[in-house]
């Protein structure tokens, strides 16, 4: 197992930045899963970990931290780490989208400015795996990596105001599901009608850091069927064990 | 229960966060100001994670239907028990049919009202913080009706505290932040010379700041953000994240607020002013 250079940050009296080389690489972000897998085995009680690209941010707001004695826990943790080879958990989720254009409200415009016929567009966004890099900026909003050149597109000049939950947008070298209606300004090609976070569930997000993400097409009315489908609560995301 | 006659301008339950979601963007919550919280708690005592009321610049109009103890801490919004005067950090009964309302805002900006045992609000993820759409409104509302314990004696250890408000001094203490080491002379100069003041940007999530430093053009990938980390924007604007502040963000995070200068900042308003002093 590769071990990279880290770096050991105070971020005030209850966190901790830990930071890996400054790139966008799955390697990295499976080193960083593999390190917080092995500080849990510590046991170190009130430590909230979560990893996002090549970072981790590791909070204890139980108690203030004692910075040295931290960054010798953590380098130790990291080092002895490197004997084993164990692999985290991860899953590929596959994700039902439905381009109809009464979502993909951008669908048209987005195509024009790619160069991109509809049905190319859809093909090329539906056949690679995203990586989920970090989860932030609202409850379950996942960062996904791995978008093919041909779909980078710009953010849109003026962000909307409310953007509606479940919609799938491109953003730059991101693709993205809104959780939530939020103001935003990515350019939306469709709508997932799977609920992304729901807190009334144990797990509330059924992805974490690490998972792959692959979209596939749905029709308007298999679209209708899945939602009502999860407002009863029969439906089942279909998840795929990587590396199991 | 505890009737909420007139809402105020913004009501919620609190307690001191909703712990172990980060992981999912779930952002922490929690009393802005939460030493006052603890000081109330503590004498009524109660747990020091007991649900209280944050009252944010205007108070309500509240109607409790059955006896028990309160106590007041935080902003002074001049508030009366039945139209008589009341004062905050002191342990006072209440019984069914009194009225609590609020007049004047005196000082600070987030005034909290603890009661004995607890709000009892469903838990919502592990905690009892209202944030949108983690709990189903983001505030209290006219006609909504809170649920507590009757509670018909309590003999207090301490009836009163004495406290000098902590919020009142005017500097804020920061810690450096990962991304400092950005930092030039002239922004570094400026951070710390200059006099600056809360925009009317400033809720829950974030404070934003009226002045600009020096920008920059550091570009970053997105990383962990916590309560009283402060950004630094391309434009040279200063914003501080805050309780319901999001989990993770994409500009420098330069200085990093100490948790009592996270409940100071809590309890400036629009147009008050703070330097930076760092530890």
């Amino acid at each position: 197992m590769k071990s990279y250079p880290i770096s050991i940050k105070p971020y005030g009296q209850n966190a901790v930045l830990v930071e890996w080389p400054n790139t966008v690489d799955e390697s990295i972000l499976k080193d960083i899963l593999q390190f917080i897998d092995s500080f849990k085995e510590l046991n170190l009680p009130g430590w909230e970990m979560s990893a996002a690209y090549n970072s981790l941010t590791m909070v204890n707001y139980y108690e203030e931290i004692d910075h040295e004695e931290i960054k010798k826990i953590i380098t130790n943790c990291y080092s002895s780490n490197k004997q084993f080879e164990k692999k985290p958990k991860q899953c590929l989720w596959r994700i039902p989208v439905c381009y109809n254009l009464d979502f993909g409200i951008d669908l048209e415009e987005t195509c024009k400015s790619l160069k991109l016929s509809k049905e190319k567009l859809i093909e090329l966004h539906t056949s690679f795996e995203y990586v989920v890099y970090g989860i932030g900026f609202l409850p379950g909003f996942m960062y996904l990596g791995g978008l093919p050149e041909a779909l980078e597109i710009p953010r849109r000049k003026e962000p909307r105001l409310s953007v509606a939950k479940g919609s799938v947008g491109l953003a730059g070298k991101q693709t993205g599901i809104y959780p939530q209606d939020s103001p935003g300004g990515w350019n939306i090609i469709g709508s997932c009608p799977i609920p992304i976070f729901d807190p009334s569930l144990k797990k509330p997000c059924f992805a974490n850091v690490g998972d792959r993400i692959q979209f596939y097409k749905i029709s308007r009315a298999e679209y209708d069927l899945r939602k009502i489908e999860c407002e009863v609560g029969i439906y089942k995301l279909e998840k795929i064990r990587l590396n199991a | 229960m505890l009737k909420i006659l007139k809402s105020g301008f913004f009501v919620t339950i609190q307690d001191l966060g909703r712990f172990g979601y980060r992981d999912i963007g779930v952002p922490v919550s929690g009393a802005m100001d939460d030493v006052s919280v603890k000081n109330a708690n503590k004498l009524l005592e109660n747990e020091p994670n007991a649900a209280v009321m944050e009252i944010t610049m205007t108070g309500p109009t509240l109607q409790f239907d059955s006896s028990t103890y309160i106590c007041l801490s935080g902003a002074y919004l001049s508030p009366t028990l039945n139209n008589k005067p009341i004062e905050n950090y002191q342990v006072i009964k209440v019984e069914k049919g009194d009225i609590l309302s609020y007049g004047r805002l005196e000082n600070g900006f987030r005034s909290y009202l603890a009661i004995k045992g607890g709000f009892k609000t469903p838990k919502v993820l592990g905690s009892h913080s209202q944030y949108f759409p983690i709990t189903q409104e983001k505030c209290l509302k006219n006609g909504d009706e809170i649920e507590y314990d009757e509670t018909n004696s309590f003999d207090s250890l301490l009836s009163e505290i004495k406290m000098e408000n902590h919020f009142e001094q005017d500097y804020i203490e920061v810690f450096k932040g990962p991304e400092y080491s950005l930092l030039s002379d002239r922004q570094l100069a400026q951070l710390f010379s200059k006099i600056f003041t809360v925009s009317k940007a400033n809720n829950r999530m974030a404070y934003q700041l009226s002045e600009l430093i020096a920008g920059h053009k550091h570009s970053m990938l997105t990383s962990g953000t916590i309560p009283g980390t402060l950004q630094l924007t391309p434009a040279g604007r200063l914003i501080v994240l805050m309780k319901d502040g999001q989990t993770t963000g994409g500009y420098p995070r330069i200085l990093q607020l100490s948790k009592a200068s996270i409940c100071m900042l809590a309890q400036k308003k629009f147009g008050d002013s703070l330097t930076f002093k760092l530890l």
